[in-house]
């Protein structure tokens, strides 16, 4: 089982090591800070702090998959952040109402960059830092008269804020959170099981029972101990939940549909993919859809944290971003990268500045840690590649 | 001094494994007019590049005499100094540089690191009368017909104080005029006592301006014709080119009668805008049910582009003409529309643009035809594997299992996964472009006994291959391309290498 163990490791080392270095910060950070680190309360406010960068980096992924790049996506949150406050203060529209709309926006956005890239044929590094400073400008006019914008609609508030209902507190425990993180370990370990299943059937490499056995475990543990984490302070959050549920749309959407292997069959070798019938231009479409549609709910996300919409909203969340899905292991080359990948890089960056705020560390330090860090991850990602 | 400028002496270079020159002896005398010749992959290029240092002093077997000096080149450069000088078919200059620019440009004219550009425009101009190009200096290369362009690499040359000039195909891309203007400036050079080799597949101008010519085949040297002998003629040299007989490695077919037209070309006529020429020209064609169509030719005839152009216009290419699939006129406009209507290509280049080579084997298998194995967009990942092993089963892919990813395969099972990805599909007609290049023997079988299977399952296949024997060996019908036209349908019962060999290089 340790041989086991270790040619597992060594095979992936890459996707391992994203979770060894994420444990790893985890742990200095716990030990430093005495254990505040690791606390309910921080670990939930670092959750909900990476939560808008978190669905920005799952969409980037998939841009940065088919080979382009999105440097729009910041100011597009930003400015899509301002029109929904504009929408629900000035305008008295119902959330219901105003949250598709600001979601259809972000859409139309992306489509309108992939028009650029897909059909004009402008490299999206310039289309979209034209789009970068075209609603730069666009939420400045914005808010210019009325500066900062305040919202006073608890249930918009509540999405950047708020807490899923606890139903019942059991030994200060929040009974709906426990349940939830419960129902995520049986179905984890279900589709774990059905898929070794499945791979015996076809008598394909599996891990020798005892090593699965472990996995089960170690993953279940994890899940039960963020579970209880966050049930000890005040539950999971609605952040939390709506990041969970993106994740879980893009990793259904990436590995089990055709969707998703078109995707990554662009992006790996978008002549081969032509060449098989497969429509690139469509695909750069639907792809910058996405990721305007994720900036649209970044907006949503920062703009309710806030509880306001201000003139300087969105700044820097594009390269944060593609920090986060770099770090996330997305490779420049095209055709390789997860969206669970995505999200552990921007749970890491987070990490990364909570621990660093909790210890005090000076702003100039933070980031440049925080570059250090992001340069780190790409060159172990090259180095692995390349022993390969 | 011997009479000999250069001799290049029992030269062997091996690829992993594959000799691709063994024992090559090569000898070229001061002041002529050398020709190289032989079929696609016959050493020709391999043997230029072990002469300019490519493939530098170490990788090969063999002297180089130059000058009656053993030269060790270790890189380009090296034999530039020396005063050999090559010019690829892919001409290496700067578009959007200036004429007197690209002439200079990596031997610039120079003080103490600083251009002298009027002087640089002087010598340009004496360089450029010599060429006879009647061209001002200013003028920037993409403005230039591709004929120029080729004077102004010559002349480039020339100003590194050239010995021996090399050309590569030098009129590959030419007009007729073109050419003509090109090889009088070679007799020229000549008779200012420049050595020169070319490198050429049209035996008219070899006949025209060779004093030697050396025929390379499969890696070896068959012979070397004089022409004061009366040895270059085109008989004598395509018996050499051609040599050898057709081995048994092509397995037994019944031949049977053939069945309805499956696909008809007329006056089929592709333009692309992108290099701004005509690719295929008039070509008329026609598949029968049942039937293995060989099309022959050279590289550059426009065999690939043709293939393309049946294929969904891939390439958008601007199309003239008319396409009947089944009797039926047919417009495909991508890729998805000619895989709908029963047409599968398999490319040349599979690493390029034929597989994903991070991807798994599976994931390649189902690339073309994911419909087929997903409900409402979601794809039923079981029914993937049983295809994928089902193909790997069927055609011998060995692999340790379809997890392996495609980059990780050689190249004769990648050319299975490609094959297996375009049969799941279920194709009427199926075209293989190259369908063995790079391939080893016993790959080579197995995909010649697929294909035989494939024809009495009633499929119809377009092969394109340079490897005449194959061509020969598998056609119920040979087409023979040169310079993007059709220059002839030949049957398999009158058709034999030198009658290809003929109308390729037309």
């Amino acid at each position: 089982m340790y041989q086991e163990a270790k040619t597992l490791i060594r095979a992936n080392i890459r996707e391992y090591g994203m979770y060894i270095a994420l444990f790893v910060i985890i742990l200095v950070f716990t030990i430093m800070t005495d254990g505040l680190f690791i606390s309910s309360r921080n670990i939930s406010n670092l959750l909900d702090s990476a939560g808008y960068i978190a669905v920005l980096a799952v969409a980037m992924t998939l841009i940065i998959v088919i080979r382009h790049i999105d440097l729009s996506v910041g100011f597009v949150a930003g400015f899509l952040g301002a029109i929904a406050a504009i929408l629900l203060t000035q305008a008295g529209v119902p959330v219901y109402i105003a949250i598709p709309i600001i979601l259809i926006l972000g859409i139309l956005v992306g489509l309108f960059n992939g028009l650029l890239v897909a059909q004009v044929g402008i490299p999206s590094f310039v289309a979209t830092l034209a789009g970068m400073l075209i609603f730069r400008g666009a939420l400045l006019q914005v808010t210019e008269k009325t500066g900062t914008i305040i919202i006073q609609n608890d249930a918009f508030n509540a999405i950047g804020n708020g807490y899923i209902p606890s139903l019942l507190e059991v030994n200060g425990l929040h009974l709906l959170s426990l349940l939830v993180g419960l129902a995520g370990i049986l179905v984890y370990i279900y589709s774990e099981i059905s898929n070794r299943t499945n791979k015996l059937k076809y008598k394909f490499d599996v891990l020798s029972k005892p090593m699965f056995l472990l996995k089960l475990a170690f993953v279940s543990v994890i899940i039960a101990y963020i579970t209880w984490i966050l049930a000890g302070y005040n539950g999971f959050s609605w952040t939390v939940v709506i990041m969970l549920a993106v994740v879980f749309v893009y990793h259904f959407l990436t590995t089990k549909t055709v969707l998703g292997r078109h995707i990554y069959a662009v992006g790996s070798n978008p002549e081969a993919a032509h060449l098989s019938g497969i429509n690139v231009r469509k695909i750069t479409y639907i792809v910058f859809g996405s990721m305007g549609m994720m900036a649209a709910l970044s907006g949503i996300l920062f703009t309710a944290r806030l509880q306001s919409a201000t003139t300087t909203a969105g700044t820097l969340f594009e390269l944060d971003a593609i920090a986060a899905a770099y770090v996330g292991g997305v490779s420049a080359a095209g055709g390789v990268g997860k969206v669970t990948g995505a999200i552990i890089g921007a749970i890491v960056m987070a990490s990364l500045s909570s621990g660093m705020n909790l210890l005090g560390v000076g702003i100039s330090y933070q980031y440049m840690i925080r570059g250090g860090v992001l340069a780190g991850a790409v060159i172990f990602d090259v180095m692995t590649r390349k022993s390969k | 001094m011997s009479e000999y400028i250069l001799e290049m002496n029992g030269i062997t270079k091996e690829f992993t494994g594959v000799k691709a020159l063994s024992d090559v002896n090569f000898k070229v005398e001061k002041g002529e007019i050398h020709c190289l010749i032989g079929e696609n992959g016959a050493g020709k290029s391999t043997l230029m590049k072990v002469l300019s240092g490519v493939h530098p002093y170490g990788t090969y077997d063999g002297d180089i005499v130059f000058e009656d000096e053993i030269q060790q080149f270790h890189r380009i450069s090296d034999s530039v100094k020396t005063g050999i000088v090559i010019i690829y078919q892919e001409l290496a200059l700067f578009p959007d540089l200036t004429v007197y620019e690209n002439i200079f440009a990596g031997n610039e004219v120079k003080q103490g690191g600083v251009i002298n550009w009027n002087q640089t425009i002087v010598q340009s101009k004496k360089l450029l009368e010599k060429v006879k190009l009647d061209v001002a200096p200013d003028t920037l290369v993409k403005d230039l017909s591709v004929g120029k362009r080729q004077l102004i690499e010559i002349a480039k040359a020339l100003s590194k104080d050239v010995k021996l000039l090399i050309l590569d195909e030098p009129t590959a891309a030419l007009n007729e005029d073109d050419s003509e203007n090109l090889l009088q400036l070679l007799k020229e050079l000549k008779k200012q006592g420049i050595t020169c080799i070319m490198i050429s597949h049209k035996l008219k101008e070899v006949i025209s301006i060779a004093d030697k010519a050396t025929v390379l085949r499969d890696g070896k040297t068959i012979c070397t014709l004089d022409a004061a002998q009366g040895e270059i003629t085109e008989n004598i040299i395509i018996k050499n080119m051609v040599g050898r007989e057709i081995e048994d490695i092509y397995p037994k077919r019944d031949k049977k009668v053939k069945g309805e037209s499956v696909l008809e070309l007329k006056n089929w006529s592709a333009y692309d805008p992108q290099i701004g020429r005509e690719v295929v020209k008039n070509i008329n064609l026609q598949v029968k049910k049942g039937e293995i169509v060989g099309i022959a030719g050279l590289m550059g005839s426009g065999r690939t582009e043709l293939a393309l152009s049946i294929f969904g216009n891939a390439k958008s290419y601007k199309i003239q003409g008319e396409m009947l699939l089944d009797g039926q006129t047919q417009k495909l406009k991508h890729t998805s529309d000619a895989i709908q209507a029963g047409i599968a290509y398999v490319t040349e280049d599979r690493k390029g643009d034929g597989l994903f080579l991070l991807q798994d084997i599976k994931s390649n298998i189902s690339a073309a035809n994911l419909k087929g194995i997903a409900q409402k967009g979601v794809i039923n990942q079981n029914e993937e594997i049983k295809v994928a092993d089902s193909y790997k089963k069927s055609l011998h892919i060995k692999a340790s299992s379809l997890e392996q990813l495609a980059g990780n395969l050689s190249g004769g099972n990648q050319q299975k996964v490609s094959l297996g990805k375009w049969l799941f599909v279920a194709p009427k007609l199926l075209i293989l472009d190259e369908p063995t290049r790079g391939i080893d023997v016993g790959a080579k079988f197995e995909i010649y006994s697929v294909m035989n299977k494939l024809i009495e399952e009633g499929l119809s296949i377009i092969m394109i291959s340079s490897e005449l024997g194959e061509v020969l060996g598998m056609s119920d019908r040979v087409y023979v391309m040169a310079q993007t036209e059709m220059k002839g349908e030949l049957n398999i019962e009158e058709a034999n290498q030198e009658k290809i060999m003929q109308l390729a290089t037309q």
